[in-house]
C-alpha cells in the first residue's frame, strides 16, 4: 500500500512510521505545518508544532530513508480547530482541541488530500488499536491504558477509519515504543512527552483566550445569587474547575467552590459545593457511529467524558444525532457541555457525541 | 534505472577532471598561508587557480576573492560595499535591488536596513523578469549621491531571465554608482566577461557548473571600496579572511574553465533540450503556463537550461511529490519557510496571482541531461498534474 505517514516530530509518530515501512508499504512522512506564525507556538521539545519538531520529524524520514515533506495545513488548522476553540469558549462550553484536529486535520484535510493523492491510507502515532470484526473495521483501546487515544479518535467515521493505520495499536507502554525508537537509531527516542494544547503557548489558555476574545469584566456568583467575586470574562472557566476562581471571601460553611455553571448571556460565573456537581444524566448532539446500525437503546455500555477520566457504567438511548445517556452505576461529576462523550463496549468505541446537557435525576441529598 | 535528474539550478553534478583535481590536492598537506614547502606548494596551487578563474571570466587575479559560494559572496558585496561607500560619504544609504534577486541579495540588504540604516529599493521587472530600466534611470536621477550600491542579478534562478547588465551599468556608471551582479547561474551558460560588462563586483559558484559545493568567488574591482565581512588572518587581501580550501579552489578552477571553455557547444544542446521539454510540456499538459521569457521569441533573453511552468490548480509540492515518485526531480523554484512552500517572489514580483504562484515547477537542465530525461518528464506528467489538481480541489476545500 501507499502510506502516508503523519510525523509530528516526536517519538510516536516517527516509530509509527518505522513499523510501517517495515510491514512493506511504500512509506512518505508528511509533517503538518499548523501555525502560519511559527514563533508563536512553543518551541522546544514539547509541542507539535515547532520548527524544531519539523526538523525531528525530517530527521527521522531520513533516517527511515523515506520522502518528506511538509504540508501547510494552517488555515483549515485556524480555521477549524483555532475557531472551534474560541467559539466554544465563548458560548460556556470546554472543547477539546485534539478531538476537533482528529475530525478535521488527521482524519480530514490530511487524509482527503493524500487520498487525493493516491495514497491508499494514512499512519499516525496514536495510541489505539484497529481490529477486523465481523461486522467490520473496529475501533479498540490501546491495550496500554495510560496512553489510550481511542477517546479522541471516536470522532471518526467508518469511511474514515477504513483509511487509518495506527502501528502502535498493540503497544503496551511507551518505554517499549522508545526502545523501538532506539533500536532503529532514531534520535528522537529520549525526546519528552507533549502535553496541553499546541496552539497555546506557555499552556496559559485562559491567557490565550483572553487574548483573542478580550477583556470582560463581569461577576462570580453564589447558588443563592451573592456576588462573591469578579472575572475577567466567564468563558474563560470551565464547569468543575476549582482552581483559580480568586473569591475574596471564603464560603460560609468554609468548604471548597467550584464553577456550577458558565452563563455567558450574562457574562455570569456560578459556583457552589461540589456536591451540585454530581450528574447521572448526560445528553449529547453531532452524534457519530463506528457501530452499523445503532440501537435505539445500547445497554451494558460505558461512557467515558474526558480524555483521561475513567469510563462509568451507563445505558444510551439513541435518537438520530442526539443521544441521552443514564449512568446505572457510579455518577459523575464537572461534566461541561462541549465535552466529547464516547460510548464504549469493552475495549470497543462504538460512538462519540458532544455533551449538550448534563443532570441529576436520581434523589440526592441536595438538589440543584 | 536513475531517476531524471531535472534539477542543475540546483546543484550540477561534480565534473570527473573536477573531482579528480580535488581527490588529488585532498592528498597533499599545506596552508596555503605557511612559509615552508607545503605551504608554498599550496599556494602555487591557489594562484595557479586564481590565474585560471580570472582568465576564464575576463578578470585580473587580484580581482578574484575566494569564498565559501555564492551567498558568502553576495553578502560581502552587499555588506562590503555598502560599508565601504559609506565610509567615503555618509549620505550613500541607498542600496538599489532587483525585486527579484536571490535571498543570497535581497536578506543581506533587509538586513542592512535594519542594522546599518540603509534604505532599500526594489527595482520592477516586467512580466518576463526583466528590469525596468526606467525605474532604475528614475532612481538614480533622483537620489545619486545618496546611491551605495545597485545589486541586479545576471541571470535569475527561477524562471531563467537574463538581465541587461551593461545597460545597469551603463546607467549607474553614469552616476558614479558601483553595480554588483549575481552571476551563479549565468556562467557555463551565456558569456559572462567581468572587465568587458563593466559590473564592478561579481559572484560566482562552483556547485552550479560542475565544480564542488562551499566554493566560489567574489570578483571585485581593485578600486572598488569593499569592507571585510569575515575578519581574522587576512587572507585574500584582508577582504576574506580564513584559511583557504586549497581542494576545493583547485577544483573549482578546473570547472569553471571547463564550463567556459565548453559553453558554446553546451548551451546549443541546453538550449535545444529545453525547447524540446517547453514544447512537450505544452502538448501534455494543456494548462501549463510558460514564465519567463519565450525562448522562440527573444532566446538570448533565457538561460539555455532553464524551464519554468505553473500549472493552474495544482500545488507545486503536490507535482513535486507526485514527479520524485515517478523518478523526476525539479524543484518548485522558491524558497521554504521552515519546510512551508512559500508563494514564490519572483512569481509575484513578474505579476502572478498568488494562486497561481503556487503551483509552480522549475526544470533545470545541464551538460548531463540527455533527451531520455525530458522524455520521462513528458511521460509522467499527464497524470501527475491531473492528481495534483484533483488534491488542489480537496486542500482548498472544494471537493
Amino acid at each position: 500500500m501507499r502510506v502516508l505517514a503523519a510525523m509530528s516530530g516526536g517519538v510516536d509518530s516517527a516509530v509509527a512510521a518505522a513499523l510501517a515501512v517495515e510491514a512493506g508499504h511504500d512509506v512518505v512522512g508528511v509533517h503538518m505545518a499548523l501555525s502560519r506564525n511559527r514563533d508563536q507556538f512553543r518551541t522546544g521539545s514539547r509541542g507539535c508544532c515547532s520548527i524544531e519538531d519539523a526538523g525531528d520529524a525530517r530527521r527521522a524520514a531520513d533516517v527511515l530513508g523515506i520522502p518528506y515533506y511538509v504540508w501547510d495545513l494552517s488555515e483549515r488548522f485556524e480555521d477549524t480547530v483555532v475557531a472551534d476553540f474560541l467559539s466554544e469558549y465563548e458560548a460556556g462550553r470546554t472543547p477539546n482541541p485534539c478531538v476537533r484536529c482528529n475530525e478535521h486535520i488527521k482524519f480530514e484535510a490530511l487524509l482527503d488530500k493524500a487520498t487525493a493523492l493516491g495514497f491508499d491510507a494514512v499512519a499516525t502515532g496514536h495510541y489505539a488499536r484497529i481490529v477486523d470484526g465481523p461486522g467490520g473495521r473496529e475501533l479498540h483501546r490501546s491495550p496500554n491504558t495510560d496512553k489510550d487515544q481511542s477517546y479522541v479518535l471516536a470522532v471518526m467515521g467508518p469511511e474514515r477509519l477504513a483509511r487509518a493505520i495506527f502501528p502502535l495499536g498493540s503497544f503496551a507502554s511507551k518505554a517499549e515504543v522508545r526502545a523501538e525508537a532506539a533500536a532503529r537509531g532514531l534520535a528522537v527516542s529520549a525526546k519528552p512527552d507533549s502535553y496541553d494544547i499546541c496552539f497555546v503557548a506557555d499552556g496559559d489558555t485562559r491567557g490565550f483566550l483572553r487574548e483573542r476574545l478580550g477583556s470582560r469584566p463581569g461577576e462570580v456568583v453564589d447558588v443563592d445569587g451573592t456576588v462573591v467575586g469578579e472575572h475577567d470574562g466567564a468563558y474563560a472557566y470551565t464547569v468543575g474547575q476549582r482552581k483559580g476562581l480568586g473569591l475574596g471571601r471564603p464560603a460560609a460553611d468554609g468548604r471548597p467552590r467550584y464553577v456550577l455553571d458558565v452563563q455567558t448571556a450574562t457574562n455570569t460565573v456560578v459556583v457552589g459545593p461540589a456536591e451540585l456537581l454530581t450528574v447521572d444524566r448526560i445528553e449529547g448532539d453531532k452524534a457519530t457511529w463506528l457501530v452499523d446500525d445503532a440501537e435505539t437503546t445500547l445497554d451494558d455500555v460505558e461512557i467515558q467524558v474526558r480524555a483521561h477520566g475513567a469510563p462509568v457504567p451507563a445505558r444510551a438511548h439513541v435518537r438520530g444525532t442526539t443521544v441521552e445517556v443514564e449512568l446505572t452505576g457510579t455518577p459523575l461529576r464537572g461534566v461541561a457541555a462541549g465535552q466529547s462523550l464516547v460510548v464504549y463496549r469493552g475495549t470497543r468505541v462504538l460512538g462519540q457525541a458532544t455533551v449538550t446537557r448534563a443532570w441529576r435525576a436520581a434523589p440526592a441529598g441536595v438538589t440543584a | 534505472m536513475t531517476g531524471a535528474y531535472l534539477d542543475h539550478a540546483a546543484t550540477t553534478p561534480m565534473s570527473p577532471a573536477a573531482l579528480a583535481a580535488f581527490v588529488a590536492e585532498a592528498q597533499r598537506p599545506g596552508n596555503a598561508s605557511s612559509l615552508h614547502a607545503a605551504g608554498r606548494a599550496a599556494r602555487r596551487v591557489v594562484e595557479e587557480s586564481r590565474e585560471q578563474v580570472a582568465a576564464a571570466l575576463g578578470a585580473r587575479p587580484s580581482e578574484v576573492i575566494f569564498t565559501s559560494g555564492g551567498t558568502e559572496s553576495d553578502n560581502l558585496a552587499l555588506k562590503g560595499i555598502f560599508w565601504g561607500r559609506r565610509a567615503q560619504d555618509t549620505r550613500r544609504t541607498r542600496v538599489l535591488v532587483s525585486a527579484v534577486e536571490h535571498h543570497a541579495v535581497l536578506d543581506p540588504a533587509f538586513w542592512l536596513a535594519g542594522h546599518a540604516g540603509a534604505e532599500i529599493t526594489l527595482l520592477p521587472v516586467d512580466a518576463d523578469g526583466v528590469l525596468d530600466l526606467d525605474a532604475l534611470r528614475a532612481e538614480l536621477t533622483a537620489h545619486a549621491d545618496e546611491i551605495a550600491l545597485v545589486s541586479v542579478m545576471w541571470a535569475n534562478n527561477e524562471v531563467g531571465t537574463v538581465q541587461p547588465v551593461r545597460d545597469v551599468v551603463r546607467l549607474a556608471h553614469q552616476h558614479g554608482v558601483p553595480v554588483h551582479t549575481d552571476a551563479v547561474q549565468a556562467v557555463g551558460q551565456i558569456d559572462v566577461d567581468f572587465a568587458a560588462s563593466g559590473v564592478d563586483a561579481l559572484t560566482v559558484t562552483g556547485h552550479k557548473l560542475g565544480g564542488p559545493l562551499g566554493v566560489g568567488a567574489l570578483l571585485a574591482r581593485r578600486e572598488l571600496p569593499l569592507e571585510a565581512v569575515l575578519h581574522g588572518g587576512g587572507q585574500e587581501r584582508g577582504v576574506r579572511s580564513g584559511t583557504l580550501d586549497v581542494p576545493a579552489i583547485r577544483a573549482f578552477a578546473v570547472a569553471v574553465t571547463e564550463a567556459v571553455a565548453h559553453r558554446a557547444e553546451r548551451a546549443a544542446h541546453l538550449a535545444a533540450l529545453r525547447d524540446s521539454l517547453i514544447e512537450g510540456v505544452h502538448a501534455v499538459a494543456p494548462g501549463a503556463v510558460l514564465r519567463g521569457p519565450d525562448p522562440a521569441v527573444a532566446p538570448e533573453q533565457r538561460l539555455p537550461g532553464n524551464a519554468h511552468f505553473t500549472f493552474p490548480g495544482a500545488e507545486g509540492d503536490s507535482l513535486l511529490y507526485l514527479l520524485d515518485s515517478a523518478g523526476v526531480e525539479a524543484s518548485t523554484g522558491s524558497a521554504c519557510q521552515a519546510g512551508v512552500p512559500q508563494p514564490s517572489h519572483v512569481l509575484l514580483a513578474l505579476g502572478v496571482p498568488e494562486g497561481e504562484a503556487r503551483g509552480a515547477l522549475r526544470f533545470t537542465l545541464g551538460v548531463t541531461s540527455t533527451p531520455d530525461d525530458v522524455d520521462r518528464l513528458l511521460a509522467a506528467l499527464p497524470a501527475v498534474v491531473t492528481r495534483a489538481q484533483a488534491a488542489g480541489l480537496v486542500s482548498r476545500g472544494i471537493a
